[in-house]
């Protein structure tokens, strides 16, 4: 069972979690295997992991692991 | 009648249709910052990127969707290149676009640009496929040097983020657009329509206006001036003013009249 810093929040993720899965987590919406939501409205979101971007279309591949950090982002206002 | 619409203007790939680009910071109130968006007419707005957080979820991103309004990322609130090449990267990852408005300050009291990791954060993103609007400080030989790193914008400064001083140096953001290029945006310092009517007079090509509409008294009025603001400017450079003088010059014609400079009393010659 994973536990990684996701958004600076310590969390326990279930075993062979994927990028994917903690971008449901953190945002309650359920995802596609091409990362796109299944409600049919746009995301607005993008995730880093350890500092890397990690594209949509390879969440549901790239797993997470013990340690990794994960950075979840939006558009929020501002600028 | 002919139409007096301000054509569009060309970055890089991106048509923008309005000269009006709104910032969203600065009010708490979703409902009133959609009233002044409509009523800017603005085309495209930019937003900042952060953490997601639960309360993200009434997003300001479904509202401009929503509304039909393209979406501008911004880096505000980085300090290194490193940092804004993360944070455009993530933005074009997570809204589908390759604008990006390069924001890189030097600390957090002024907001002032820095422009050495500007520069830098500049030519790294053009690399990578951005079309960067490049916000900056209003000195001409810094916004050539941005062109020539990429830029498809340049975002001079009118005076710092969120003071309403105006254009402190109009002098240098005519120069700044005389000779640049790419498109020319003042972007900060806006406090008042007449300002932005300025900026445009001054030969800018669009203004960005942020504070000076979330912060009024009354959001949507001002956006509403300053949309108008904005088209006035256009026509008014245009139109080509007149040059400035020392002494008056009348505009009457001077024969015909009936009394002369003869007839002044003494005391007034």
């Amino acid at each position: 069972m994973p536990t990684i810093t996701l958004n600076d929040e310590t969390v326990d993720l279930p075993a062979e979690a994927t990028v994917a899965d903690a971008v449901t987590h953190t945002t309650g919406r359920e995802l596609h295997d091409d990362g796109r939501p299944t409600d049919g409205r746009r995301l607005g979101v993008a995730v880093a992991l350890d500092g890397a971007v990690v594209p949509r279309s390879t969440w549901a591949t790239t797993a997470v692991e013990d340690g990794q950090t994960l950075e979840v982002v939006t558009a929020v206002q501002g600028g | 009648m002919t139409d007096m619409t301000p054509p569009p203007v060309q970055i890089g790939d991106y048509t923008l249709e309005k000269r009006l680009i709104m910032g969203t910071g600065g009010i708490t109130d979703l409902d009133a910052l959609e009233t002044a968006l409509i009523a800017s007419g603005t085309t495209l707005t930019t937003v900042a990127m952060r953490r997601y957080s639960p309360e993200t979820k009434t997003s300001v991103f479904a509202m401009l969707e929503r509304l039909g309004i393209d979406v501008l990322p911004n880096t505000a609130g980085c300090y290194t290149v490193r940092d804004t090449v993360l944070t455009a990267e993530l933005a074009r990852e997570a809204l589908e676009t390759d604008l990006i408005k390069v924001e890189v300050i030097a600390d957090e009291h002024t907001l002032l640009p820095d422009v050495i990791e500007t520069l830098e954060a500049t030519e790294q993103l053009a690399d990578r496929g951005f079309t960067p609007l490049v916000y900056t400080i209003d000195d001409p030989a810094t916004a050539l040097r941005l062109e020539q790193a990429g830029a498809a914008a340049v975002m001079p400064l009118g005076s710092p983020i969120g003071t309403g001083l105006g254009i402190l140096n109009p002098h240098n953001i005519e120069l700044i657009a005389s000779r640049a290029s790419v498109p020319v945006v003042l972007d900060a310092g806006i406090g008042a329509a007449s300002e932005a009517a300025e900026a445009v007079e001054l030969g800018c090509d669009a203004v960005l206006v942020a504070s000076a509409v979330t912060r009024a008294e009354k959001p949507a009025a001002m956006a509403h001036a300053v949309r108008l603001a904005v088209e006035a400017g256009y026509h008014s450079a245009a139109a080509g003013r007149i040059p400035r003088r020392t002494h008056a010059v009348a505009s009457s014609a001077m024969e015909g009249r009936i009394g002369t400079v003869d007839d002044l009393p003494e005391d007034r010659t």
